[in-house]
């Protein structure tokens, strides 16, 4: 067991290291003031403006959320964690189809004689990214929020305070201690998102590094320019993890947001204040998704036949490296909860520095002289998306891995059960839910994600988002937002299976 | 059935953050020991370094002629119970007793009989399809106990099991406790913060103040005349 989660542990920072060290000797052809410094610059403006947007609606949001109960609550937060789990590329169809030039906002204007909306550029990432990430913000805040003791509430009741008295001493120090760790942890994620500005972005002005290194490796072949842009993506997104490392508690995913409160919830404009935050939020997370099922449905029925090709080939690989990183994560889990083991700890989150295209570019730039990098395009991506979960699935199961080890480790021990009988009897039946919850994590964002697959593939090889991505390419609007809606499907029902699966499997 | 062994501490020392205790002393097979003393002089931590879930400091434990201290838990010919979480909630009751004849659970039919057998042995005939959580505390104790004639090692460790039952319970426990003991000749080691836990059950008494666990003397003596560290701890005499 301790060889194993050893070498788990050495295989997933190697995992990382190498294509490190590969960017790093190959990094060359970088030039300071020209469109380089450019993709620098914007990078960090559109991942700042993505944080600081976010944050700032998710405040009201949050604060409507945690002092009212309606019909439909728990429902509306639950919907909160669905974007993690989205696509990206399903999003910006949806986006597009609302906010685009051709759009339901631009259509309601021309009735009105106004000119119409453009979705390119930064405000179109910014809007994708606010989309993608509001709901996390609101829930890491909601969060936030609820943990303040109800008896300080009761307390400022009994002494009288009015909803001023009340932000003043209890909600702004409360907000000053999550804000910077939300606002960090969004600004990571967005300074790594290439799906957003491969669709939306790309021009001179709205080049970030991501897409500057994918435009290097596609289009110029400049692996030596490729190498020096990783490089320097690599720098600003490790800071930034660690920033957000630092000031964030781990996001929580599930549960723990309903529970019985006393938050004061002030009558007058506030109710109204309230009410409007939340339809608006609503609105803007649900029109979307609407009109993707508007646009889907009707191509779903001539949707080009390598849809199913391409849908195969997305659910194996994500059931691969679903299986790969949840075996790591479990391994790795189950190693720290026994012994504190730091270095292991390490290499469970390590991957959060690093983004997917950096680590597939050192990947290509190894294996170049050997294959021809086609071939690899699967198996890189089964390898990068386990690689870029493990931290996910790494702390969604440390705190159940530790109390089964508080619990009965010790009872385990005296009896020798230990090994496979360990792993029958005790660790896959206590642990159910959390792998199945995990698993279910790992699948989504793998049957998702484009990133390396879009550096690698030639066509034959295309998973299902990259398939999508093609068809908006080629203003095959209707077949792109019907392989949309498939790809939503499938990523959906993979969550909810092994969802699905582990809560029914879980011991009582 | 195994009878007892003769049990030896060497010179054992445990030492933790601002923590030391020190045991020299051995016993006879068989014998049946209360471990006694004042909360966090030690007691449970003796215990823990006996079955081998903390290494101490310096020292050796000895179990007829055979040295524990280098073995893994699971490896030492000792069984242990805990003040609460002897079962496995996920598990029945009969899988519960079989993890201590064979702990990858492949039981042969005379294994099931054995179990069956168990069962029946501390009265709770027809259970081993239930789920521990469908016991009381006292049924959870007897099916504990039945794992414990199960697995019939030459040592026993208790710490506090039953603490958690009431007056009545607990005496009955105690009796089918010294029921097991005497079918298994196990020597026995029960930490118990209860003096009369002590004399209803065992005929020694360790104590475990003031960094030392004390050398087993008879429990009647112990508690007719306490040294000042235990009549502290028992406060006055009504």
């Amino acid at each position: 067991m301790a060889i194993l989660a050893r070498s788990v542990s050495l295989a997933a920072l190697a995992l990382v290291a190498a294509p490190l060290v590969a960017v790093t000797i190959r990094a060359g052809g970088l030039s300071l003031n020209g469109p380089d410094l450019a993709a620098l610059r914007f990078t960090v403006l559109q991942a700042g403006l993505s944080a600081l947007v976010s944050v700032a609606l998710a405040v009201p949001v949050a604060k409507a959320l945690a002092r009212r109960r309606f019909p439909g609550r728990s429902l509306l937060i639950t919907l909160m964690g669905a974007p993690f789990l989205l696509p990206v590329i399903v999003a910006v169809i949806g986006l597009i189809t609302v906010f685009g030039r051709s759009g339901w906002i631009s259509a309601a204007l021309a009735v009105a004689g106004l000119p119409g909306l453009s979705i390119y550029g930064l405000h179109g990432v910014v809007i994708a990214h606010v989309f993608l990430n509001l709901p996390l913000a609101v829930r890491m805040i909601l969060q936030a929020w609820l943990s303040v003791p109800s008896e300080r509430f009761r307390l400022a009741a009994s002494l009288g305070f009015s909803p001023g008295d009340i932000a003043r001493h209890i909600e702004r120090p409360m907000l000053a201690g999550v804000l910077p760790g939300a606002l960090a942890t969004i600004f990571a994620i967005c300074l790594t998102s290439f799906a957003v500005a491969l669709t939306l972005g790309g021009g001179p002005r709205a080049t970030t590094l991501e897409l500057a290194i994918y435009q290097a490796i596609r289009f110029d072949f400049d692996l030596g320019h490729a190498a020096g842009l990783s490089l320097v993506q690599t720098g600003i997104g490790a800071i930034a993890a660690l920033l957000a490392w630092r000031l964030a508690a781990p996001p929580g995913f599930g549960g723990g947001l309903d529970r019985p409160f006393s938050l004061p919830a002030p009558d007058g404009w506030r109710r109204g204040a309230d009410v409007g935050w939340l339809l608006l939020t609503t609105l803007f997370l649900m029109l979307p998704l609407a009109a993707l099922m508007l646009r889907g449905l009707p191509g779903l029925a001539e949707l080009p036949p390598s849809v199913w090709g391409a849908s195969l080939r997305s659910v194996l690989v994500a059931l691969i490296s679903t299986l790969v990183t949840v075996s790591a994560g479990l391994i790795l889990a189950l190693a720290v909860a026994r012994r504190d083991a730091r270095g292991m700890e390490l290499a469970a989150v390590l991957p959060l520095a690093v983004s997917g295209l950096v680590l597939g570019t050192g990947l290509f730039l190894i294996a170049r002289p050997f294959v021809a990098p086609a071939q690899l395009a699967l198996p890189v991506t089964v390898l990068v998306n386990a690689v870029m979960a493990l931290p996910f699935v790494y702390r969604l199961l440390i705190q159940d891995a530790r109390a089964l080890e508080a619990d009965y480790g010790r009872l385990a021990a005296s009896l020798d059960l230990r090994g496979l009988a360990r792993l029958r009897f005790l660790t896959l039946p206590r642990l159910a839910r959390p792998l199945g919850f995990a698993a279910g994590v790992a699948a989504a964002l793998s049957m998702g994600d484009l990133g390396v697959i879009a550096l690698f593939a030639s066509g034959q090889e295309a998973t299902l988002p990259l398939l999508v991505q093609q068809l908006m390419g080629a203003y095959r609007t209707e077949a792109a937002a019907a392989a949309a809606l498939v790809l939503i499907g499938l990523s959906f029902g993979l969550f909810w299976i092994f969802d699905a699966g582990g809560r029914h499997v879980q011991a009582r | 059935m195994r009878g007892g062994a003769m049990f030896r501490l060497d010179n054992l020392v445990l030492e933790q953050e601002g923590f030391r205790l020190s045991a020299d002393w051995q016993a006879e097979p068989g014998a049946r020991i209360a471990v006694i003393g004042p909360s966090g002089a030690g007691k449970s931590s003796l215990l823990a370094a006996i079955a081998g879930f903390y290494a101490p400091a310096s020292g050796r434990v000895w179990l007829e002629g055979q040295e524990l201290t280098g073995m893994v838990p699971g490896e030492r010919p000792l069984s242990i119970l805990f003040q609460d979480q002897n079962l496995f909630p996920h598990l029945t009751v009969a899988q519960n007793l079989g993890l201590g004849i064979r702990p990858d659970l492949r039981l042969s039919a005379a294994d099931q009989a054995r179990v069956a057998a168990a069962l029946e042995r501390v009265g709770l005939e027809g259970f081993g399809a239930r789920k521990p959580a469908q016991l009381s505390g006292g049924q959870a104790s007897r099916a504990a106990l039945a794992r414990v004639l199960l697995r019939a090692r030459p040592l026993l460790l208790l710490d506090e099991p039953f603490a958690a039952l009431g007056p009545a319970l607990k005496g009955e426990m105690l009796a089918l406790l010294a029921e097991v003991a005497g079918e298994t000749g196990a020597t026995v080691l029960m930490v118990t913060h209860d003096p009369q836990d002590a004399e209803e059950f065992a005929g020694l008494t360790v104590l475990v103040a003031e960094g030392v666990a004390a050398a087993p003397v008879t429990t009647g003596k112990l508690l007719a005349d306490p040294p000042p560290a235990l009549a502290a701890y028992l406060g006055p005499k009504n």
